[in-house]
């Protein structure tokens, strides 16, 4: 089984399905020769030609609006956003419409569509080229939202993204597009859409994490271990639609929770998991829900790595719901 | 600016070259145009009847509307704006689901979940609109370059109004459609107004045509109280597109007659002299006047065809208004294709609350948890 960066099983989750359905196509801002600017497109234009993959003039609100009737009128396309923070142009297509198109038209008209998108810090970008928005997304019945943390996932659910009949809102972690390898497998597979990933089981506190966070809880659980603290963490991987019954299993499991992203706290996707918790297993729970976020800020610049959770911050909150 | 393409005046004579229709598609087109009329009539008496909710008229663009449209194939895609459901109803929308849409109730294809006058029928590619301006236009965009890669022959017909050249799906529709030599044609219905603002205040334009020159899209400028040089221009265009030559935009100069909705008041932004003027220039009256000067109807056709029309409209009505209520389920129904766990519990938390008070019908079942 190839060993591959999570790029590079993005790269090979597009061949794959490109090779067996013709009507799936890729394009956005210079995803055509150049391959895009992490390389996440390389050699499509070459394998496929430029009519199925190709760069788009300059525009976020055209690329997904265009994507929209592509989608209506019998193809798969696959459009790129550069980077998260320039998706808001788009924002309007995605939320009005694409997400929409469905209910408002009795399911007589669908919009079967992937949105890729490198998200999150740790890459010196600043308030630009950093930020995670999944809440506003997640917000917005119609929608999927999916987060993967592993090659094996990005490819397995990117496959997934591109076959299932509604739009998907697929975000990469940026920061692991080459810091994490792993071993991919070759050809056609799925990952499942509403299923979340143990990533470690433990007995004595449970992290939710996604993303780029994924590694930081795992750092973190290891050091917890040296003192003697049994974590359980836990991948959520698709935000929209969540896996409910995994997390409030994965909850009652431990009685102690941390969640943990790098958006902002205020209504960001960790009060959706805290409330879950509170409103369905609250008399299993040890402890009150601890939530490690980014802050309430733009996202900085040379200070980054403050304002992201790193392995210290997490392990002292796992250290304060464990000795609650 | 583009000279104001014409081929009949405002008495109904010839004054350009006429396109090649037959008698019967002729006066057909005038019983369109009519048809438009007397359902706008109707849902306004509805509206104020209290029966439906909202309507917009298309009175004085129905020779925008249908003389371009008429110019369509089936295969071909109309992108609606706003008001261009008579257009539908002339292509294939059934007039009985037409007033189901109006009347948002049980039989209405898009489950009663869009308020009134978005039409919708998949027979004939028409997708609703979805009330916010211009998005529309990059999808007609897309898919028209879905039909290129797909060698599907068919061209992608994209409606707005002068308010719309102003939005970002204007801007974007228009430049992707040129880079790609898209297979549509843009039509922009200048109807004077957009709500309040004239459409005079929508541009420092001479010319709305004029807009075309940035993107290389050719643009030309109709009298669209002129069904026949409507239907031209959408025909030159349609050639063009399918010819591989790329997109067009056809600004249609027109006029709405009447309020943006049943709740506006038009009297508040503009005066009866403009009004007055343009009431002159009714489509209708002209293109009749034409079919009676060629012997083609007689005198006092369109007092003849209106009661046909009515008859016609009255029966549909009358069937609408004992449709049943809307399941219950709809409320979580085609968010996705499958209801998605959370949904299918808040719909069961709900309908408990329902069936204490009453609400639930039968069919209206708590999914299986």
């Amino acid at each position: 089984m190839p060993n591959l960066t999570l790029v590079q099983a993005v790269n090979d989750g597009l061949a794959t399905v490109m090779r067996q359905d013709p009507s799936v196509l890729v394009f956005g801002e210079d995803v055509g020769p150049k391959g895009g600017v992490f390389l996440a497109t390389e050699n499509l234009t070459k394998e496929f030609g430029e009519q199925r993959c190709f760069d788009t003039p300059l525009s976020e609100d055209g690329i997904i609006g265009t994507a929209i009737g592509m989608a209506m009128n019998g193809l798969r396309p696959v459009a790129e956003i550069q980077f998260q923070d320039f998706i808001f142009p788009a924002f309007d297509q995605i939320v009005s419409e694409a997400a929409k198109l469905r209910y408002r038209s009795g399911g007589q008209y669908t919009a079967p569509m992937v949105i890729r998108t490198p998200y999150g810090g740790g890459i010196r970008g600043g308030l630009y080229h950093s930020q995670s928005g999944e809440a506003y997304f997640c917000h917005t019945p119609g929608l999927k939202v999916v987060i993967p943390s592993t090659p094996h996932d990005a490819k397995g659910l990117l496959i997934a993204a591109i076959e299932d009949p509604d739009p998907v809102l697929f975000m990469e972690p940026k920061a692991l597009y080459r810091s994490v390898k792993g071993e991919v497998p070759e050809g056609h597979y799925t990952v499942d859409l509403s299923t979340l990933r143990t990533v470690e089981e433990g007995d004595d506190v449970t992290v939710f994490c996604y993303g780029a966070m994924v590694p930081v809880a795992m750092k973190a659980a290891a050091k917890a271990k040296e003192q003697g603290i049994s974590t359980h963490v836990v991948d959520l991987r698709t935000l929209l639609p969540l896996d409910e019954e995994g997390v409030l299993e994965a909850a009652k499991r431990t009685g102690r929770v941390v969640v943990l992203h790098e958006a902002p706290r205020f209504c960001g996707y960790g009060a959706e998991i805290s409330a879950l918790i509170a409103e369905n297993v609250i008399e299993y729970m040890e402890a009150p829900v601890k939530r490690v976020t980014g802050f309430d800020t733009p996202f900085p610049n040379t200070l980054e790595h403050h304002y992201m959770p790193d392995e210290r911050r997490v392990l002292d909150a796992i250290e304060q719901v464990h000795n609650f | 600016m583009t000279a104001l393409a014409q081929v009949i005046d405002a008495q109904g004579a010839v004054v350009g070259s006429l396109p090649s229709l037959d008698d019967g598609r002729l006066v057909d087109l005038l019983t369109h145009m009519l048809r438009v009329r007397c359902v706008d009539q109707r849902m306004l008496k509805l509206q104020r009847a209290g029966r439906v909710g909202f309507v917009g008229t298309a009175r004085g663009l129905e020779a925008a509307m249908i003389g371009s449209a008429a110019a369509l194939e089936t295969a071909d895609w109309l992108w609606s704006g706003l008001r261009e459901g008579g257009a539908a109803v002339m292509r294939g929308l059934p007039l009985a689901e037409y007033v189901a849409q109006m009347y948002c109730n049980a039989n209405d294809t898009a489950k009663g979940r869009q308020m009134c006058n978005h039409f919708q029928h998949k027979g004939s590619n028409y997708p609703s609109w979805s009330s916010v301006i211009g998005t529309q236009i990059p999808h007609g965009v897309g898919a028209a370059y879905a039909a290129k890669v797909q060698g599907k022959r068919e061209v992608h017909a994209i409606y707005f109004g002068d308010g719309a050249s102003s939005s970002n799906g204007f801007h974007s529709g228009m430049n992707f459609a040129g880079v790609w030599k898209a297979p549509c044609v843009f039509v922009l219905v200048d109807n004077g107004w957009a709500i309040s603002v004239s459409s005079r205040e929508q541009t420092a334009a001479e010319s709305y045509a004029d807009k075309g020159v940035a993107y290389g899209v050719p643009a030309v400028e109709v009298d669209g109280n002129d069904v026949l040089a409507s239907f031209a221009a959408m025909q030159a265009a349609r050639e063009r597109a399918l010819a591989g030559d790329g997109p067009t935009l056809i600004v249609l100069k027109t006029y709405r007659m009447l309020g943006h909705s049943s709740s506006d008041d038009p009297s508040k932004y503009r005066s009866d002299e403009e009004v007055a003027a343009w009431e002159a220039l009714d489509p209708i009256e002209r293109f009749a006047a034409f079919l009676a000067e060629r012997g083609l109807v007689e005198a006092g056709a369109v007092a003849r065809i209106e009661d046909e029309l009515y008859a016609e409209i009255d029966a549909v009505i009358h069937e609408q208004e004992a449709a049943p209520p809307m399941a219950l389920k709809t409320l979580v129904e085609d968010v996705y294709s499958d209801v998605p766990r959370h949904l299918q519990r808040q719909y069961n938390e709900f309908l408990r609350v329902a069936e204490v008070h009453g609400d639930a019908q039968p069919g209206d079942g708590a999914f299986p948890l």
